[in-house]
């Protein structure tokens, strides 16, 4: 029987407040925006058939394992992979996709949750994937055996990443505390890292011995000091976001549901007042108002990293 | 772990539901994931009555009541990523387990997201199960949706199950070639990932050679980059009176979730 196996970085509906939610989806709209652009760019007349054909190839992909230990089995992501072969707007676009039709046909991941399921596994992975090959490559040089050692750090690293999004992203929504969340997801995702670094790996060597000419699409893929700016912007709001519920002093938000249970269900705003005595020292909703900080954070951030590519291009064109 | 079968989720039927517009049911079913999401915590009434509504539109699929429950629990082990709420959420202590105090709130928030997302997955797997693929494309597009993603999607979803027999064919290679006993089996761990990744890699291959094979083709029959679609028909009465009341049963639950 051929599986689908992704199992913890497809958040489902319901983990994620409306308004990490939004965040989200904001996100993931300017991403598919800027990677149909960037594409329509790259490939022209073919954008459709080889990004459809290449999507449904990762689709399939996903549902080749191979067995771990105990009962465990590896399997690919494959944003990182579809980064080093099309480069990282491409991979945005065909991770895309799969993650679309995941949540739509098969409730694999959430539709409200879909953004940030397409930022952490999509979006994250191809640009971390694509800027830690390039790098790794670019130190240690042409041939083959640095073709594979960067495609495994670009694969593990993208994994981790994508893994690390998550656990701010649930920690932010209340659903699950920072300090429990991120070292655990960290943990796991570090062993399933190893399974796409051998995957991704295995492809590269398979590709470079076969048809090497296919790689060098990816790394001849337009607008890659601007995806570099998005790697780098992407990275620094991960950091800022997996910090601002410490600073908050609230590391656990949510106070309401605290509020809720006191003594006759929910209530609003100035009632809280009421639950004040039993022990609560906030008024209000501390939780709302730090999503829409860490929100309008993460597009302020986000701006200034795509203004600053945009920058880039025209001084390098200039 | 999720297992999925990589097969078409449509059921045939000629209900209410399938005859209602692609468009009303996308966005009817968006518009039940945010209400369930933006409820309260221990909303339980509210939770109820999403719930008979879940339930009354299963039933009026014609494929029963029952039928999105049955498979309503994929979501669920991701229920683990929660699972320690109960135990670091600070409140009422319940119960004292080993060195861990189980709080009354951790419990409730543990609850209330479990339920919300079990919720909002039956109506996700309802709107899979009586649209055609075809026909949420259709919608998507309409609601303004970027067309050329909407085209790269429906181009990968006819494709799809042609990779997926590729795929298949690959593992069933391998599994001829290499015996296969209880835990482990093959060479060492480096080896099998090679040859997993030796196999995505020829699926690679033949994946990039037949999208060029199949741009070729479609050059050849005049194909320049843009897709033509047929014009809309209009939202019938039925269309526009199943999106009223269905916003305001939603309303009216999200106004009881926040009330009481």
């Amino acid at each position: 029987m051929l599986h689908t196996t992704l199992a913890y970085l497809h958040i489902p509906d319901g983990f994620l407040s409306s308004a990490v939610a939004g965040v989200g989806w904001l996100l993931a709209a300017a991403a598919i925006g800027l990677a149909l652009r960037r594409t329509r760019g790259q490939l022209g007349d073919k954008q459709m058939p080889l990004m459809g054909v290449l999507a449904a190839f990762i689709f399939a992909a996903q549902a080749i394992n191979f067995p771990v230990a105990g009962g465990a089995s590896g399997h690919l992501l494959g944003g990182a992979l579809a980064a080093i072969m099309m480069g990282p707007w491409a991979a945005v676009l065909i991770m895309t996709s799969v993650i679309g039709v995941q949540a739509l046909v098969f409730q694999d991941g959430g539709l409200l949750a879909f953004g940030f399921n397409l930022v952490n596994m999509g979006v994250l992975t191809a640009f971390a994937g694509h800027l830690v090959y390039s790098v790794v490559r670019r130190l240690i040089g042409e041939g083959r055996n640095s073709l594979l050692i960067a495609g495994a750090a670009g694969a593990w690293l993208s994994v981790m990443l994508g893994a690390a999004a998550t656990a701010v992203e649930l920690a932010l929504s209340g659903a699950s505390p920072l300090q429990v969340a991120l070292p655990a997801m960290a943990g796991v995702h570090a062993l399933i890292g190893i399974g796409e670094a051998l995957i991704t790996v295995g492809a590269l060597g398979f590709i470079y011995a076969t048809r090497r000419d296919l790689l060098h699409v990816g790394e001849t893929a337009p607008a890659q000091a601007e995806a570099r700016w998005v790697a780098v912007g992407l990275g620094l709001t991960l950091a800022v976001a997996a910090f601002s519920p410490l600073a908050s002093g609230d590391p656990d938000g949510l106070n309401r549901v605290a509020a809720d249970l006191g003594f006759d269900g929910r209530a609003l705003g100035p009632l809280y007042e009421v639950f004040s005595g039993y022990g609560l020292p906030f008024m209000g909703d501390p939780n709302l108002s730090k999503m829409a900080a860490v929100g309008i954070g993460t597009l302020i951030v986000f701006s200034l990293a795509f203004l600053a590519a945009r920058w880039q291009r025209r001084r390098a064109s200039a | 772990m999720l297992h999925i079968n990589l097969a078409d989720q449509y059921r045939r039927g000629a209900s209410l539901i399938h005859r209602l517009d692609p468009r009303i049911k996308i966005v009817g079913t968006l518009l039940f994931v945010t209400a369930a999401t933006i409820l309260p915590a221990g909303a339980w009434l509210a939770y109820g009555l999403l719930w008979i509504g879940a339930l009354v539109t299963a039933r009026a699929t014609g494929l029963g009541a029952g039928f999105a429950l049955k498979r309503s629990f994929v979501a669920l082990p991701f229920a683990l990523a929660a699972i320690t709420l109960p135990f670091t959420v600070p409140g009422r202590p319940l119960a004292h387990l080993g060195g861990l105090t189980i709080s009354a709130e951790g419990s409730l928030r543990f609850l209330s997201i479990l339920l919300k997302s079990w919720l909002s997955v039956q109506v996700a797997i309802l709107l899979a199960v009586t649209t055609q693929f075809h026909d949420l494309m259709w919608g998507m597009r309409e609601l303004r949706l970027p067309r050329p993603l909407v085209n790269i999607i429906s181009f990968m979803y006819r494709y799809l199950f042609v990779l997926a027999d590729e795929a298949l064919r690959l593992m069933r290679a391998r599994a001829a070639r290499s015996g296969e006993g209880t835990g482990r089996s093959g060479g060492s761990l480096l080896w099998r990932g090679r040859v997993a990744g030796g196999m995505v890699g020829n699926l690679a291959l033949r994946a990039f050679e037949r999208s060029e094979r199949i741009y070729e083709a479609m050059a050849a029959r005049g194909f320049q980059g843009e897709i033509k679609t047929l014009t809309p028909p209009a939202l019938t009465d039925a269309d526009r009176n199943a999106l009223v009341g269905w916003v305001t049963y939603l309303a009216l639950l999200a106004l009881i979730g926040f009330l009481f």
